[in-house]
């Protein structure tokens, strides 16, 4: 088990190598750099201009040792000016020469400097991490509970009333992305020309304090375009467990439906849905953006798109380290969670 | 003129779609009639399931055909005093055309309607091209992967699951921005992923005919030429008869989507070559000697077709989805383009004003996606009573 | 909730059942009856879609969403469980009425540990505390013979073997002692030895807790072996009742008949007593025929008499309770022998074809599919040396996990051996993958799968796939040509030329057989290996297909490698036999040196645990303690060690050193270490009454 975490772990982290890297290779393309130079600088600058202000920032040199400087295994770049005034990658901050770091990379925990936002860029990470935390916190409280019973009842009964019913409901969220739904949902519950006024269609009062009134729209928005997915899957897992013999096996022991449902195939059924929830994080990000920015809920998503509307590099890269990470880590769990959950790969 | 009441504007709407209403009936009558003699698409008329989504599908595949009859209004033409009218508006007076903004005007009065009926013109030339293109892909790449398992397997899951992990919308926006469709990178991306199709062809074709040298080199011949000719015209907007092209922006948008495709259909392509593996005709091809190729193409695939078959539809509502993002963040689309997503956007700006511009594109993108599901639900279903 | 009554334990009046789908009602049981009494096992007989399982389920009310018993009674001891509530009969399902079906490990729960799947049953229906109904649980695991009841106890289902699941499954289903156990195939999906005890196990438990059983199987000798009365069905219907003594001596139905001259019983010969094939197809459930159902497939049917009314079942005068449904009963001749077919005549062997010296054949796998793990390493084939003649057939016999199928890869190409050599038409071909083989090679060495419904590639015709073989073996030079070739090929495999344009979907499993069968000697075969060909097909089709592999290979000389767990069908045709296990060749000699003593042990065993279905054999039983060891680990010493019964004769040199494989006569080699003495002590296990 241990050699397969490390497995895992190296795996995850050559991934995330790899992934930084295409950011980093597409961000650092020259027109991207030049549109950097020009919104930081002056927006009619002369290409002279452009490759001198790069120059002086650091941007003129070799991708892969910029990427090393970022990663931190390459000593960040100084430069003294004519004037003798020195500048660095890692004296962003005013910091004195002599006492800078010489490597200043996320191995040091330095994410660098949000060029947007004028600030640095862990500490943006951090604090709209946290909104869109307490977002997902309460998706996840509403979307599994009920996608897992939505399922669980349509699957029980294969082709009854109630499964239909279900299904159809399930099939229709799945076809309903969020800009959709959100538009649906603000449309008729908090329009106010012709909707019903019931709840607020934006949320920006939440990142302060979290009401029914300000919160309901996006999370149910959110919400339910997993849900529809999950429900599917567990309806699907269900339906093919009712029919094993060991289902056959509990009846004719002459077990309660019930206890059957709860005893025999409840946890043979969660199985396969448990793997597409854990996969289903990363499918929430575009969720995410799409919600906050629908909404003006200032959260991650609504950075992330900030930074790629302004290629704030660092920013941008520090954003699809958190998202990449994410990914990876909810793959680990939804192996190491189906291993556990099933007892026929645990033990062999 | 005064403004029309709900009855008229639904009336009105249908009489508009008449064309689709006359494609529908005959192809629901002619396919009901031999359904017996087509085979997984016929069985499709004995579900309920599957005949809706069928109709739907095909309401909005003849609607992105016949538009232009349908649309009443040209869907960029603004016209003055139309701004966020509501629906059944009439025309102020002196305008040209059609009488009324059926589903009244935007805010840049522009006609809702004829935006949402040009839309699907927009989804249908994209989505189910990408999606084969990326089916090409993922089976070229899939089956050998699960045939042979082993290192080739370990790399190609490995960049599989790259793809799989780099978050869909970061995807989107680091590679469908001007600045990267004035690079090289699109049309280097789509050389790679548009060689795909013709690699698949040219082995299927060689495996097969391998031992009549005649008809091998017939076909090859074939599609190496075409192939060459729609690569050269696709990708890299070099067709020496200047026929083939394809916009810049719509080249990215294409590649972005084939690309975010690919490594699932990759995954799904290689689990079916893995089961269908340990089949004996799979055995007894290997001890008459058949060669790989053959086996992986001509033994295994075709066996794997139902599920490919299901999660195809399935796939294009996802990239309906996937380009309906795209529009919303305004990637890759030109400021007009009346496409669903961006005529959401746009619209939901002033949502809690005024909510009827939005709300059409979004029922439609939403009926078209649920088309899509139920119709590879109804495939399913049948495909499993066999 | 358990009553008592006096009289049958169970009464089945003129049952039918039927099945409804959207386009039609299908009926899968008519009119059919039985009565089993107290302590009394009844075998129930058919091949497959007979309804013999639909019977069974319908008895547990279980007959699923389409399934519905359109009229007749079943009455369980006295009262009719057609009338019973869904509370009534949950009470009776599990406590009066328990039932094990085929596959154990589908049968038991995957995620849930097997001490609480037993607990469940007194829990629920004596509501027994948790420590008495462990306790229970753990009284039942004893019973049921498995080694360490705490350890199994504890154990979640796949960390059991097949036989171990299947004792949990028995073991489960007697926890609250039920008045009736109905085992369905409960041993088709197991090894022959393991079989043998679990059959001795139901025998010595329905005796110890009175239970009376309703046996349904395919195998009329398991049957004659486990029960005192039997029925037989045919295509929904129950064709002949009656005791095992009256049905199996003095049958009175033309089916039960056919189905008898169609088995290899002992004494069957492929030149001088062939088998009797049953002609034709069974009907499918909404194509019966008029009047009797076997009528189109009978060889006593008479137009105009047995296909104009339904048939209803007849006493017969004289014995007990036996009775048939044929109308043509009192005038049939039942003792006259079957007609005899053309004598066909001994074929001498000719030179050897093909030689196998020291195979090995290792391979490596991984020891978890998710986690990886060290790899092991998995020995499937260990100095296997035998060679095989020209219009020869050599069976290779062994259960499953003995390397058999492993052998026919490495003789075909499909996997490289580790060592030895495979020498074929003068060349070694051990280590020659089937892609790098001449052309004429490939076609020379061709080999028939098992499973029929996965031979066949289902999306391409008959024909395309028959033709497809001739390409590649170069046979013709125009399509023309090949098409003409492939019409051919259907002739000689007595299938109709339109076949050649179906889809696979719409042939039998003995049909697809056949096709397998021609595409196999398409290339003009010399060496065919045949992996276990009939033994997923019916009984009344094995047969003819058995028949039409002799033939051609009579026909063309070929060599032919049968693979076989089935001792009865390996006797019939084989000319020479090679025992296999795990690995090792155990013994290797003729049909007639095998059969009799002396025996390898293990060879012993197996003649003992296969079930024949013949009064008048009478068998030495000998049941094999545990399970067939795993090929990655190995006992050390002669394979057979953990479950050879001699091995007490020869003491210690058992478990340290491997026997050499030594010639005790002309042709006749075994693996063993008893001394020649021992081993000419040995006693035949078969012997037959009037020999």
């Amino acid at each position: 088990m241990i050699k397969f975490l490390l497995k895992r772990v190296g795996v995850m982290a050559l991934t995330a190598l790899c992934l930084t890297f295409v950011v980093f290779f597409l961000t650092n393309l020259d027109p991207n750099l030049e549109k950097l130079a020009k919104t930081q600088g002056n927006s009619r600058m002369s290409d002279a201009e452009v490759a001198s202000w790069l120059e002086k920032n650091g941007y003129a040199r070799p991708l892969l040792i910029r990427y090393g400087e970022w990663i931190g295994v390459v000593p960040g770049w100084t430069r003294t000016a004519p004037d003798g005034t020195v500048a660095g990658r890692c004296l962003h901050r005013g910091a004195a020469p002599e006492t800078a770091p010489a490597y200043c990379g996320i191995l040091q925990g330095d994410f660098g400097y949000s060029t947007r936002f004028r600030a640095d860029v862990s500490e943006i990470i951090a604090t709209r991490l946290a909104l869109t935390g307490t977002l997902m916190f309460w998706v996840m409280i509403v979307m599994i509970p009920s996608a897992l019973i939505i399922g669980v009842l349509a699957g029980m009964r294969e082709g009854s009333r109630a499964d239909r019913v279900l299904s159809s409901f399930s099939i229709l969220w799945t076809a309903t992305p969020e800009y959709v739904s959100g538009v649906i949902f603000i449309a008729v519950f908090a329009s106010s020309a012709v909707g019903l006024k019931w709840v607020k269609g934006s949320a920006a009062s939440a990142m302060r304090d979290v009401t029914f009134e300000n919160f309901a729209l996006p999370v149910a928005t959110m919400a339910l375009y997993g849900m529809g997915y999950i429900a599917r899957m567990t309806r699907a897992s269900m339906a093919e467990v009712m029919t094993a013999q060991y289902i056959r096996t509990a009846r004719l022991k002459g077990l309660k439906f019930r206890r059957i449902i709860l005893r025999h195939a409840l946890r043979n059924a969660l199985i396969a849905p448990f793997t597409v929830i854990m996969l289903q994080f990363p499918w929430l990000l575009t969720g995410v953006v799409v919600v906050e920015t629908l909404f003006n809920y200032k959260g991650f998503g609504w950075t992330l798109f900030t930074a790629a509307d302004t290629n704030d590099i660092e920013l941008l890269l520090s954003c699809s380290i958190v998202a990449v990470l994410v990914v990876l880590v909810t793959q680990l769990i939804s192996d190491i969670g189906y291993v556990f959950l099933n007892p026929r790969i645990r033990i062999s | 003129m005064d403004a029309l009441g709900w009855g008229e504007i639904l009336a009105r709407m249908f009489v508009r779609f008449w064309p689709v209403w006359g494609a529908l009936a005959t192809s629901f009558a002619l396919s009901f009639a031999f359904r017996r003699r087509l085979g997984l698409y016929g069985k499709l008329f004995d579900s309920p399931v599957g005949m809706i989504g069928y109709g739907l599908v095909m309401f909005w595949f003849f609607t992105a055909l016949f538009a232009d009859i349908i649309a009443p209004h040209d869907p960029i033409q603004v016209l003055s005093g139309m701004k966020n009218k509501p629906p059944g508006t009439p025309l102020p007076d002196g305008a040209e055309g059609y009488g009324y903004y059926l589903l009244g005007g935007d805010n840049l009065a522009r006609d809702v309607f004829s935006r949402m009926v040009m839309g699907a013109r927009e989804v249908l030339k994209i989505a189910p091209a990408a999606t084969a293109f990326a089916f090409m892909v993922g089976i070229t790449l899939g089956v050998p992967a699960g045939y042979y398992r082993g290192r080739l397997d370990l790399i190609l899951s490995f960049i599989a699951n790259l793809v799989l992990a780099f978050p869909v919308i970061l995807l989107f926006y680091l590679l469908v921005t001007p600045e990267i469709m004035a690079s090289a990178i699109p049309s280097g991306l789509a050389g790679v992923l548009f060689l795909f199709p013709i690699l698949f062809l040219v082995i299927l074709w060689n495996s097969r005919y391998r031992t009549r040298p005649s008809q091998r080199a017939l076909y090859v011949g074939i599609t190496v030429t075409l192939g060459a000719w729609l690569y050269a015209g696709l990708a890299f907007d070099a067709d020496p008869l200047g026929v083939i092209s394809m916009p810049p922006n719509t080249l990215i948008v294409f590649v972005a989507v084939v690309f975010v495709n690919s490594p699932t259909v990759f995954r799904i392509v290689r689990g079916l070559v893995m089961d269908i593996q340990t089949r004996d005709y799979v055995a007894a091809a290997q001890t008459r000697g058949e060669g790989p190729w053959y086996i992986m193409l001509w033994e295994i695939l075709p066996n794997a077709r139902g599920p490919l078959i299901v999660d195809f539809c399935l796939r294009i509502g996802y990239t309906t989805i996937l380009l309906g993002t795209l529009g919303f963040f305004g990637l890759g689309v030109s400021a007009e383009s009346p496409d669903w997503g961006s005529t959401i956007a746009s619209a939901s700006g002033l949502l809690s004003i005024y909510p009827h511009p939005a709300l059409p594109p979004a029922l439609a993108l939403m009926s078209l996606v649920l088309g899509l599901n139920l119709l590879a639900d109804g495939l399913r279903e049948e495909s499993l009573k066999d | 909730m358990k009553w008592h009554h006096e009289g049958p334990v169970l009464e089945i009046d003129r049952l039918s059942i039927s099945f409804f789908t959207r386009l039609r009602e299908i009926p899968a049981v008519m009119d059919f009856s039985l009565t089993i009494q107290p302590g009394e096992a009844v075998g129930l007989v058919g091949e497959s879609g007979c309804g013999k399982s639909t019977v069974a389920l319908g008895i547990m009310q279980d007959l699923g969403r389409t399934g519905r018993i359109t009229s007749g009674t079943i009455r369980f001891k006295g009262r009719d469980l057609c009338k019973m509530g869904e509370p009534e009969l949950r009470n009776i399902r599990g406590d009066e009425i328990a039932m094990i079906y085929q596959e154990p490990m589908a049968s038991l729960n995957p995620a849930m540990r097997v001490g609480q799947q037993l607990m469940e049953v007194p829990m629920i229906h004596e509501s027994a505390s948790k420590e008495a109904a462990r306790k229970l649980a753990l009284r039942m695991i004893e019973d049921v013979r498995l080694p360490d009841p705490a350890r199994i106890f504890r154990a979640y289902p796949h960390q059991l073997s097949g036989g171990q699941q299947q004792r949990i499954v028995i073991a489960m289903a007697l926890m609250s002692k039920p008045s009736l156990l109905i085992l369905d195939e409960p041993t088709t999906a197991l090894d022959v030895t393991v079989e043998a005890g679990i059959v001795d196990l139901v025998k010595g438990l329905g005796r110890k807790y009175g239970t009376s059983m309703l046996f349904i199987s395919h195998n009329l000798g398991l049957v004659l072996e486990t029960c005192d009365r039997i029925c037989v069905m045919y295509s929904g219907e129950a064709v002949e009742r009656g005791s095992i003594s009256d049905v199996f001596e003095d049958m009175r139905h033309p089916y039960t008949q056919a189905l008898f001259r169609s088995i290899p019983l002992p004494g069957a010969d492929k030149t001088a007593r062939p088998l009797v094939a049953i002609p034709g197809n069974f009907p499918l459930p909404h194509e019966r025929p008029p009047g009797c159902n076997f009528g189109p497939r009978c060889t006593f049917f008479r137009e105009g008499q047995c296909d104009t009314a339904k048939v209803t079942m007849q006493p017969i005068p004289g014995n007990d309770r036996h009775e048939s449904r044929c109308l043509r009963m009192p005038e049939i001749d039942w003792s006259a022998p079957p007609p005899l077919p053309v004598a066909t005549g001994t074929v001498e062997p000719g030179e050897v074809v093909l030689k196998v010296e020291g195979l090995q054949k290792y391979y490596r796998v991984a020891a978890n599919a998710l986690t990886g793990g060290a790899k092991r390493v998995v020995k499937a084939n260990e100095t296997l040396s035998f060679e095989a003649r020209e219009a020869e057939t050599l069976a290779i016999v062994g259960e499953s996990g003995c390397g058999k199928s492993t052998l026919a890869k490495v003789i075909l190409g499909l996997q490289p051996a580790t060592g030895g050599t495979v020498t074929f038409g003068g060349n070694e071909i051990q280590n020659i993958p089937v892609a790098r083989r001449p052309r004429e090679m490939v076609g020379n060495l061709q080999m028939v799968f098992q499973n029929p419904f996965d031979t066949l590639n289902p999306s391409m015709s008959v024909g395309h796939q028959i033709m497809r073989a001739l390409e590649i073996f170069g046979v013709g030079t125009t399509v023309a040509e090949r098409r003409e070739r492939m019409l051919e090929l259907l002739d000689l495999v007595k299938l109709p030329r339109a076949f050649a344009n179906r889809m696979p979907r719409q042939l039998s499993g003995g049909q697809k057989q056949r096709v397998g069968i021609a595409r196999a000697f398409a290339g003009n075969a010399r060496v065919v290996v045949a992996d276990e060909p009939v033994s997923a097909l019916d009984v009344s089709v094995q047969a003819a297909v058995t028949d039409l592999l002799m033939e051609l290979q009579r026909e063309k000389r070929t060599t032919l490698l049968f693979i076989s767990h089935d001792l009865s069908i390996v006797r019939y045709l084989a000319d020479r036999v090679l025992v296999m296990y795990l690995g090792h060749v155990v013994e290797l000699g003729t049909t007639a040196q095998i059969f009799a003593p002396p025996y390898h042990p293990y060879t012993e065993a197996l003649l003992s645990a296969v079930p024949i279905a013949d009064t008048k054999v009478k068998k030495e039983r000998i049941v094999l303690e545990g399970d067939i060891p795993s090929a990655v680990n190995p006992p050390p010493g002669c394979p057979f060690q953990t479950r050879c019964r001699w091995k007490d004769k020869v003491g210690p040199l058992c478990e340290t050193q491997t026997p050499p494989l030594r010639e005790i006569a002309p042709g006749h080699s075994l693996k063993c270490h008893l001394s020649e003495e021992q081993l000419h002590l040995m006693r035949p296990v078969i012997q037959t009454e009037d020999t």
